[in-house]
């Protein structure tokens, strides 16, 4: 199944105003300045905020439509969803979080091992770390076998040797799944290493020119101090 | 000892408890999640008892309740009898005497949810209906914990709105604080200081437990 949206937006300092899709086994990565409207589109795919315009296609299931009127309760898309930020359900160690919405329990204490988060069941998330959480939170999703895999910035909170590591696992993991995923981040690496496809937003729409110019800048500004500065980023070149 | 009048006041007050607890985490809910029109007079009308002495509430409780009033005609032609000077007078009054120490804390549990954690249940499948129960109450408990004990406690001291409405039957409206009242109205203070000297530990121990669910939801 494809996902294809156009969807128009007015925000208050832009508007949003951009069309894309993304196939199944396909990562979409989406990239661009903090503050340019990515948010704001993944939770219009995921049905949280409305578009003010067009619509959202999910093969031939309509997600939204303006002139028609639809808008397909969050409930009722079947998507996966990791959030910029840990919303675990405090209330739930990692097991049960990860279990909330599952179909088969079973599959959840698998995925808890693939991931190697398999002895920290019964912790409660406040109990273990940024890169564990976050670990549970993409359980979590795929427990639900999801038709749509969004994932906001996952990774944007952990520190850099965690987030790698995650990173490629993610990678590894992304070919076992027939769904397509839309992932937003604002590192180039981190787009250059997983995408299949590369969108980058720069308030709310679609800009190709910004990978150019953002990466020919910062080889501008400091060439010998550039390793030091960004290790990443000297890593990859 | 009035050993009666103290049995009538707590399970007065548990009735009223367990009862306003499930009318009041709807109302809660809609205070703390909805913006509609007309909200903000719809809060005050809940916290109005809050404001009113308790003789004006037991009046309008008496007009409204009596066979001539809306609630006590109805009343009356399905049952027959009067809803004044009985135990479910007494209670329909003791609830409405304690709606706003059950909405304000719960309000207050509830808005504290971050709404991130709703929307996590929404994506993942869950109806409101479902996600009030499997995400808000759990996450809400202690502010709810701290609701029923102030209720609990205000209605164990519920006084001019229950002699109003009730009266002082023994057994079915004689409450202990009337029960106090007319043991030194009639000069009878060694029965009086044993009903008060009751209330004293009871207060005391559901203070600390507030002060302990306050200290909890806290941390």
């Amino acid at each position: 199944m494809t996902i294809s949206a156009s969807l128009k937006k007015r925000l208050k300092y832009f508007n949003v105003d951009i069309s894309f899709s993304c196939a199944e086994e396909n990562m979409l990565v989406m990239i661009g300045p903090s503050g340019g409207g990515k948010t704001t589109i993944i939770r219009m795919l995921a049905g949280l905020t409305m578009p003010d315009e067009g619509r959202i296609l999910f093969g031939d299931e309509v997600w939204f439509d303006a002139a028609s009127r639809i808008n397909l309760e969050p409930q009722k898309r079947r998507l996966g969803y990791v959030f910029q930020d840990y919303t675990l359900f405090p209330h739930l160690n990692l097991f049960e979080n990860a279990a909330f919405a599952a179909s088969d329990k079973k599959e959840v204490g698998e995925l808890f091992e693939l991931f190697k988060i398999g002895h920290l069941k019964k912790r409660k998330p406040h109990m273990v770390s940024g890169g564990e959480r976050q670990r549970c939170a993409i359980c979590q999703a795929l427990a639900r076998h999801p038709r749509l895999l969004l994932l906001d910035e996952p990774f944007s909170a952990l520190d850099v040797i965690t987030r790698r590591g995650l990173r490629e696992e993610l990678k590894s993991l992304k070919g076992s799944l027939s769904c397509p995923i839309i992932y937003v981040t604002h590192d180039i690496n981190e787009a250059l290493f997983l995408a299949d496809e590369i969108m980058p937003v720069v308030e709310g729409k679609n800009d190709d020119g910004w990978m150019q110019r953002t990466i020919s800048r910062q080889s501008e500004e400091g060439s010998p101090t550039r390793g030091a500065r960004e290790p990443r980023l000297a890593l990859v070149y | 000892m009035d050993y009666l009048a103290l049995y009538v006041t707590l399970k007065l007050a548990l009735i009223t408890t367990i009862l306003l607890m499930i009318i009041a985490a709807p109302v809660a809910y809609l205070l703390a999640y909805y913006r509609f029109p007309g909200k903000s007079l719809l809060e005050a009308l809940v916290y109005l008892p809050m404001a009113l002495p308790p003789t004006v509430i037991g009046f309008y409780l008496i007009i409204v309740m009596s066979p001539k009033g809306f609630v006590g005609r109805i009343w009356e032609t399905f049952t027959g009898g009067s809803l004044l000077f009985t135990f479910l007078g007494i209670t329909i009054a003791s609830i409405i005497y304690s709606i706003p120490f059950a909405v304000q804390p719960m309000k207050a549990a509830f808005s504290k949810i971050d709404r991130r954690l709703l929307e996590a249940s929404y994506v993942l499948g869950l109806s409101k209906r479902a996600t009030f129960l499997r995400v808000i109450i759990p996450n809400s408990l202690s502010g709810i914990a701290a609701a029923a004990v102030l209720v609990f406690l205000h209605s164990i001291g519920a006084f001019g709105v229950l002699l109003m409405v009730g009266g002082s039957i023994p057994g079915e409206t004689k409450v202990a604080s009337i029960a106090i009242y007319e043991a030194v109205e009639t000069m009878n203070y060694s029965a009086a200081g044993m009903i008060a000297l009751s209330f004293i530990p009871i207060s005391y121990a559901f203070l600390l437990l507030i002060n302990r669910l306050n200290e909890d939801s806290r941390t």
